[in-house]
């Protein structure tokens, strides 16, 4: 992990007062938000929300259910639009953004009879790139079947993707994901209803990702967020950053409420500490 | 059964017969698939009763109206894209409103037809045969048309395979991805309401779903892949048409219904045995 990359950039109440950085860095925000409100029918959702991330940062957005996490993914694809404020992908609107955008979907929004391949649902990330009728081209496959090594999924590229379990799912959609070549990843619940083992194996897999992408994951699972990633989105209706090291019981509790049991779990081997939420 | 063989090699109608089945079967192996999948099932069957508006319509022109070339078959194909289009748009606009407007197009289709069709001089047997098939009587001309219908649905459905795989599975992922869904949708449907055009040549617009969806959903319980059970259920519904020619050739009894129950029986039979072989499987 990069060191130089926890700092935090932003918070609600120091909003423009964005610190400068190492000046070899490139200064160069993949995503912005500036004043972000979002309304949904008439309930505010998202208010007054400033934050950036950088290229190659692994950036978690985490918060308890309804808080605003996929609303925060959807602005930043452009499927929604906020009231107030703005959001640039690349300096960009999302909407023209979208394409170096590679995205995982929760897979429980997806039909579970479909009769498709798992190779057919990597392939889907070729859409947009490859020739807009006919079949896919060799080099669409080519970047089909890498992505799949990647994720650890070639010997299942054949399998009925309802045969799969949810781990296994999870992992062809990032693989599908990942075979858009983007240049940020948006996980939206990539740990949900996985067990730990797969989980770590899961976590890991990102790590090494987060080498070469800008990584921003949703998650409501801080075991799994504090021990990869750079610096965490905290998200109940307005947004806090934090550098993992910094999120201890304190934010968690102000989060989720008192009702919330923490956990201090000192890992063998790491050295480092994180905290861990079960609520 | 033994006479049918002797007389489909004697006689153009039974021939003519067997290759409108085989045209069918390809249109509803191809675009069935997508329907099951896309589970628009009650789209497909608005579409089909209101061609029978299209259909009234285009006879009262061609008899009374002495428009020769305006065939019922033309006045099917118009009144399909039209109700698709219609539910197309408010399914995108108002997904609420969905059920209520195919409920509306499905009985106001149909009242338009019997209106137009009991006000054309002659025999009404068209109606009878619009409503339950006419396989028998299927023209030079009207083969021809349906040639041309089956190369457009197919042609469509084939370059765009992989476009309207996507949309089905994920349409948020697709549009992400640059794909115009909206627009894959509407062509998705003016297919389907093609090839209910040419279904209902074989059974009959009453009867089009039970073609249109049970060899598709058979296959799909043997189909790991999209394409697959397209093959399948074309080989699947060209079985259940010919042999519903074959069974009900001799006894007389009508074509399309006869074909339906065939393929109702298979469908019926496929889940008894899945059930028994599989019984941890839940529904059909």
């Amino acid at each position: 992990m990069v060191s130089h990359q926890l700092s935090f950039s932003m918070n609600l109440s120091a909003a423009r007062s964005r610190r400068i950085r190492k000046p070899t860095l490139p200064e160069r925000p993949v995503i912005e938000f500036e004043d972000v409100s979002f309304t949904f029918n008439r309930h505010p959702v998202l208010e007054a929300v400033n934050f950036s991330v950088k290229e190659r940062e692994f950036v978690s957005i985490v918060g308890p259910n309804g808080s605003g996490k996929t609303t925060l993914l959807k602005l930043m694809l452009g499927l929604i639009h906020p009231q107030a404020g703005s959001v640039r992908v690349f300096g960009d609107r999302p909407e023209h953004a979208r394409r170096r955008i590679g995205y995982m979907p929760q897979h429980a929004h997806l039909d579970p009879q479909f009769p498709v391949d798992v190779m057919s649902v990597v392939l889907m990330g070729r859409l947009g790139h490859s020739r807009s009728f006919g079949p896919y081209t060799r080099v669409d496959k080519e970047i089909a079947r890498n992505a799949l090594r990647q994720m650890d999924m070639w010997e299942r590229r054949k399998s009925h993707f309802s045969a799969l379990s949810g781990g296994q799912r999870q992992r062809v959609l990032i693989a599908r994901a990942l075979a858009t070549r983007p240049e940020l990843l948006l996980l939206d619940e990539p740990t949900a209803g996985l067990d730990l083992a797969v989980e770590t194996e899961l976590s890991e897999l990102l790590h090494s990702l987060a080498e070469h992408l800008t990584i921003i994951l949703v998650s409501h699972d801080f075991a799994f967020v504090s021990r990869y990633v750079n610096r965490v989105l905290c998200v109940k209706r307005t947004v806090v950053a934090h550098p993992t090291s910094e999120v201890v019981g304190e934010t968690i509790t102000r989060l989720y409420g008192s009702s919330l049991k923490m956990v201090r779990h000192d890992k063998t081997n790491s050295g480092a500490s994180g905290p861990c939420a079960h609520s | 059964m033994c006479a049918f063989l002797i007389d489909l090699q004697q006689h153009l109608f039974l021939q003519y017969a067997l290759l409108t089945g085989a045209l069918a079967s390809v249109a509803c192996g191809v675009i069935g698939a997508f329907v099951l999948v896309k589970r628009i099932t009650y789209i497909a069957g608005g579409i089909a009763h209101s061609v029978l508006g299209g259909m009234g319509l285009a006879l009262f022109l061609q008899k009374n109206g002495h428009w020769e070339a305006v065939t019922p078959l033309h006045g099917a194909v118009a009144a399909a894209i039209l109700s698709a289009l219609i539910i197309g748009v408010v399914s995108l606009r108002a997904k609420q409103r969905e059920d209520t407007v195919i409920g509306a197009l499905w009985a106001v289709g149909m009242a338009v037809g019997v209106l137009f069709i009991s006000r054309t001089p002659g025999y009404n047997t068209d109606l009878m045969s619009y409503l339950f098939g006419n396989i028998l009587m299927v023209s030079t001309r009207e083969l021809w048309f349906l040639v041309g219908l089956d190369v457009v649905v197919v042609a469509a459905g084939l370059a765009f395979y992989n476009q309207f795989v996507a949309v089905c599975f994920d349409g948020e992922f697709a549009a992400l991805r640059g794909l115009k869904v909206d627009f894959f949708y509407l062509l998705l449907l003016c297919l389907t309401a093609l090839t209910t055009v040419v279904l209902a040549m074989v059974v009959g617009l009453v009867m089009v779903i039970a073609l249109l969806t049970l060899p598709t959903a058979i296959a799909e319980f043997f189909s790991k892949t999209l394409a697959r059970m397209m093959v399948l259920s074309c080989v699947l519904c060209f079985g259940f048409t010919s042999a519903g020619l074959a069974v009900s050739y001799g006894p007389d009894l009508p074509v399309g219904a006869t074909t339906i129950l065939i393929a109702g029986a298979a469908y019926l039979t496929m889940i008894v045995v899945k059930r028994l072989a599989l019984p941890g499987s839940i529904g059909p």
